[in-house]
């Protein structure tokens, strides 16, 4: 049993950093029905950059928490300045052309973002240096560390910031309305290319900090480590709606927690046929069912446009 | 209109290249040096990734060639009376089994005497074709995979354990030397860990111990928890890891977060100083196999290491001895045979007895190197300090060899 | 005026014998001057032809964005491989492999379209993706419990190309000409990408690629004109794959080893850059696209011993500097030049601003 809790928490610790990066798509699709293929990679940039502050720093005699706020504060502003510079250059000219250009602008994006990282950072394993060393608890027979606690709690208040932010706020109000109908939003006054700046600015700002919580959880850092994670989170934006914020934040969790147990338990249960191997089907497993049984999701509402 | 005028203009260009090459053929067979010159040339080819994310390991292999070239030049090497030149001839193979073959059939073009290469598996064994197809010679510092001289080309060496010989040797330590009984192996999907993993698993199964997890991972995994919480439950007092430093660091780290109390041991691999940057102070007490000898124990191996030091100003990284000595290996045979011609000093390649940076270097009837010394390390300190050396058994680990290719990859 | 017309025929059977004879004797001439690294070469662009007009068939076709379509190569390979190889002692003849391979990867084409017929360009795409990491993921695991694939290892010894005892991994001596290997299998692989070539554009003036470009164009109108949609889908992934697959079988006789780390998402992008690069739909510019992508990284590892001399080192690796280059030509070229290098006509007009169009072939453009 205790083996089962420390899997769940594994697994919601996971989950909450695929749900911070299943927003930044989810938000994304909401408003302009596009997959933004590239925010996997700008969670990437986030993390090499709070890696490379922090590397930086730390030879300094900075208190710790100093160190980790310039790093994260970096990541924040170059993420936000690439993500609604992507969004400028990339695909805003590109809104009334067929679906197919945007896409293919997007891999472009993605492969490019990856490689430049290769070049600044080169394309070694980076490791974070040591600067917090997590205590660990111990919780009915699991073990946890204060550093999983600290993630899975920011992760969560971000989460119910953000709703928040869009239920009651002036600005998350336009954001509604323009992913229900940009045209007549616009004609009520709402100026929808900014508000669909501001969704990229939004997206890139939660992904950078999910990239720092990368670089502190597992102490490393990759250019092409946007590229998997991306991924998961697209699917578990998928899994909880596409362009439900709610959703995204349900998929993100529930991933996580499928993707544990499943590594955990699949070889017990198919008699060694399958193993932990097979980690990485489970998600594209989970995508391709819930696009083909229920495309709108566990939380989506508008299944019309998608079928 | 427009379509006729380019089909026009194909074709006349098509028909002057046609007759050109018609006249160009017949002085082809100029290359074969016209009078033998005081100082006769002979190219040593040299076949890795340079470019990509193996490429440090790549630019280290072709680093130890290039020494052993500048080396011979300096020394003056005489082959059947005549002085002799070597000039280096490096390729960029990129990781990737088809440009591999495109490079090696570049350095079969140029007409290179042997080649020492390749890093990857993957790329050794279709480039061996090629190279057998050209009879020119081929060392692989790195290759491991056992498949790689199986093919039964006679041009084919490799002057580095396979996985058949690494890794019953680390689990005969496991077992006899650290009294490991409930064992957990953990494999990263590639060729390298997983044939590491496999001869482990066989080998400490016949000693008697148990495997009481076999998991997977990927090469570009960084999240073990949840195997790792896995093996937890089963509570084993060794992990072996069968893979390279990146996965290998942050599982030491997990591994400790998870608070399990085992030992850890992989191969040559995570035998890197990033592995302990990787790892931080999970680190400690961590081991790894490494074939050959503790690199200051070589012989001629402190003078080799200050060398390299010296001219690249790096560390060298895993392969550059392997490289270094795989030159030298060509050139002995060239001595004996007298010829720098492939066909002729090739057979003495097979017969070679020498000791270098690496140990003394003998090939069996495949080209593989005959069991050397494997060497176990230790992470003490936040450095890697060599524990013991083990000759590998001669019976026990040739039983267990056996009984991994029976009941490992192949079934 | 007849008299012209004969002309103008004499004189394109004029131009087409002498691309036939340079077809011909190209990889001899390039064996001569170049080396016979870039007959190698050549025989690997053949192939990724191959690729590019089966993948053109999906994207180009018929518009739906496949980015796991290396999956394809990788099952005709390993089909291949598989009865062609020690791993299971079976040594079949490439005269049943490699329809045998086609089959199956026109199966494999349809298990994919089969659950994604519903879902739209972007949703497809992901999934697709998704099956290409899947299918590898299945060749690296499929060796334990029971060893099919060998796993990470791969296969090795595979069978050349033979008939009647000729191989053609064997050096032949035929009227006076050497046939290494890389000779023999350049004719092959030229025969097969003629035929591809042939039959792409054969199909796309058929009913069944006007039928893809309907759909691609207004899928619910090209239903309401009677089109069987899901039909045409799924026959447009059953052909892409077929290409796919039976490159695949001559890859893994021309390498003789494959192994999963041949297949990956990387590669699946490669092909796509091809097709869009060169013009999608265009069988004339997806050819352009295979041939320029395979030449260029070749052409750019000079890049690095030129850094070397000019500046004094090594600032941008070449292969990263290839992928920096690919993913600025996919975002430029669909900024500004949407329909490829040398698109389709059809393609140009969809793709170029509607406010251009005359309204008259606005209604023919579909």
């Amino acid at each position: 049993m205790d083996i089962f809790i420390q899997q769940l928490i594994n697994g919601l610790v996971l989950g909450s950093i695929y749900a911070l990066v299943a927003l930044g798509y989810t938000m994304v699709y909401g408003i302009l029905g596009l997959i933004n293929f590239a925010h996997g990679d700008i969670v990437m940039v986030g993390a090499l950059v709070a890696l490379a502050v922090a590397q930086a720093l730390a030879a300094s005699l900075l208190p710790v928490p100093l160190v980790l706020l310039f790093a994260t504060l970096a990541a924040l502003l170059v993420c936000v300045a690439l993500g609604v510079t992507i969004e400028r250059v990339a695909y805003r000219p590109l809104r009334r052309a067929p679906r197919l250009a945007p896409l293919i602008t997007a891999i472009g994006i993605s492969i490019l973002l990856q490689y430049s990282a290769a070049l600044i950072w080169g394309k070694q394993y980076i490791s974070t240096p040591d600067l917090i060393k997590p205590e660990a608890f111990t919780f009915g027979g699991a073990q946890f560390t204060d550093l999983q606690a600290f993630i899975f709690l920011l992760a969560c208040t971000l989460m119910a910031g953000l709703l928040w932010f869009i239920k009651a706020s002036r600005i998350g109000r336009a954001m509604r309305a323009t992913e229900q109908n940009a045209e007549v939003a616009g004609l009520m006054g709402v100026d929808t290319n900014r508000i669909i700046s501001f969704t990229f600015f939004l997206g890139s700002a939660i992904g950078a900090i999910a990239g720092v919580m990368v670089v502190l959880y597992y102490g490393l850092g990759h250019y092409f480590m946007g590229f998997m994670l991306g991924l998961k989170a697209f699917t578990a934006a998928v899994l909880g709606g596409i362009g439900n914020v709610a959703g995204a934040m349900l998929g993100g969790l529930l991933l996580g927690v499928i993707e544990s147990l499943a590594a955990g338990y699949i070889g017990d249960l198919t008699g060694g046929v399958l193993g932990s191997n097979y980690r990485d089907i489970f998600a594209f497993l989970v995508l391709i069912l819930v696009l083909v049984l229920r495309p709108s999701g566990i939380m989506g509402q508008h299944t019309s446009e998608r079928a | 209109m427009n379509r006729r005028h380019v089909l026009s203009i194909v074709s006349t260009l098509a028909l002057a290249l046609v007759y050109g090459c018609g006249k160009e053929t017949p002085p082809a067979p100029k290359a074969e040096a016209p009078k033998p010159p005081e100082v006769m040339t002979v190219k040593i080819g040299s076949a890795s990734p340079l470019t990509g994310p193996q490429a440090h390991i790549g630019i280290d292999i072709r680093n130890g060639v290039q020494l052993a070239i500048e080396d011979l030049n300096t020394a003056g090497v005489e082959i059947g009376g005549k002085k002799v030149k070597f000039e280096l001839v490096a390729e960029d193979d990129e990781a990737n089994p088809t440009k591999a073959t495109t490079v090696a059939q570049k350095l079969v073009d140029a007409k290179v005497a042997g080649v020492v290469g390749h890093f990857n598996s993957g790329a050794s064994i279709p480039a061996s074709k090629v190279y057998a197809d050209g009879g020119v010679p081929q060392i692989s510092p790195s290759s491991t995979n056992p498949d790689y001289t199986l093919k039964g080309f006679k041009t084919t060496f490799r002057v580095v354990a396979h996985d058949g010989q690494q890794g019953p040797t680390l689990g005969r330590f496991a077992v006899e030397k650290l009294k490991a009984k409930n064992i957990a192996i953990i494999d990263d999907s590639t060729a390298y860990g997983q044939g590491l993993a496999d001869n482990f698993e066989a080998t400490v199964k016949s000693l008697g111990a148990k495997v009481i997890a076999r998991e997977h991972t990927t090469d570009k995994d960084t999240d073990f928890k949840a195997i790792l919480t896995k093996i937890k439950g089963r509570k084993p007092d060794l992990v072996m890891f069968g893979g390279i430093d990146p996965q290998a660091g942050p599982m030491v780290r997990q591994l400790s977060e998870l608070g399990i109390q085992a030992r850890f041991i992989g191969g040559d691999g995570m035998q890197t100083p990033n592995f302990i940057k990787l790892a931080g102070d999970a680190a400690e007490g961590v081991m790894a196999s490494i074939p050959g000898l503790p690199k200051d124990q070589m012989p001629g191996g402190k003078a080799f290491l200050e060398k390299y030091k010296a001219k690249y100003n790096a560390e060298v990284e895993l392969f550059a001895p392997m490289g270094y000595d795989a030159v030298f290996v060509f050139v002995e045979a060239m001595k004996r045979a007298g010829s720098s011609d492939p066909a002729k000093f090739l057979p003495e390649i097979g017969k070679t007895d020498y000791k270098g940076v690496i140990g003394p270097i003998a090939f069996d009837e495949k080209g593989d190197l005959k069991n050397g010394p494997i060497t176990i390390y230790v992470v003490k300190g936040g450095k890697w300090e060599p524990l013991e050396t083990v000759a590998p058994g001669a019976a026990a680990v040739a039983k267990a060899a056996d009984a991994a290719k029976d009941g490992g990859a192949k079934k | 005026m007849s008299n012209k017309i004969n002309n103008l025929n004499k004189y394109r059977w004029l131009a087409y014998g002498a691309l036939g004879a340079l077809l011909l004797a190209l990889p001899f001439i390039v064996d001569a001057t170049l080396g016979r690294a870039w007959v190698r070469i050549i025989d690997v662009a053949l192939l990724f032809i191959m690729l590019a007009l089966g993948l053109n068939i999906v994207v180009g076709f018929a518009g739906l964005l496949d980015l796991g379509y290396i999956a394809f190569f990788a099952v005709g390979a390993y089909a291949y491989a598989l009865f062609a190889s020690p791993q299971f002692d079976i040594h079949w003849s490439f005269l049943v492999l490699l329809p045998l391979g086609a089959l199956v990867t026109a199966v494999f084409g349809i298990l994919l379209g089969a659950p994604t017929l519903r879902l739209r360009g972007d949703y497809l795409a992901i999934v697709t993706l998704g099956f290409g990491e899947i299918i590898r993921i299945f060749l690296t695991n499929l060796n334990r419990p029971l060893n099919i694939t060998n796993g990470p290892q791969g296969i090795t010894l595979i069978d050349p190309l033979a008939v009647g005892g000729i191989a053609l991994n064997k050096t032949h001596i035929l009227a006076g000409f050497t046939i290494a290997p890389v000779h023999g299998y350049y004719f092959v692989f030229l025969a097969f990408a003629l035929a591809s070539i042939f039959i792409s554009l054969r199909l796309e003036n058929s009913r069944i690629g006007r039928a893809w470009i309907a759909i691609r164009e207004d899928e619910i109108a090209a239903g309401a004109m009677g089109i069987n949609t899901r039909d045409m889908k799924l026959l447009a992934f059953a052909m892409g794959a077929t290409f796919g697959g039976v490159a695949g079988g001559l890859f893994a006789s021309f390498q003789g080893f494959i192994s999963p780390e041949s297949f990956t998402l990387l590669d699946s992008i490669m092909v796509l850059c091809m097709v869009v690069l060169g013009g999608m739909g265009n069988v004339g510019g997806v050819v352009l696209g295979a041939v320029l992508l395979t030449a260029l990284p070749e052409a750019l590892r000079y890049v690095g011993p030129l850094q070397q001399q000019w500046l004094g080192a090594v600032y941008i690796d070449p292969s990263d500097l290839r992928m920096l280059l690919f993913g600025l030509a996919l975002v430029l070229m669909m900024l500004f030049r949407p329909a490829g290098l040398w698109p389709s006509s059809t393609r140009r007009r969809e793709l170029s601003a509607e406010e251009d169009m005359p309204a008259d072939e606005k209604a023919h453009a579909g």
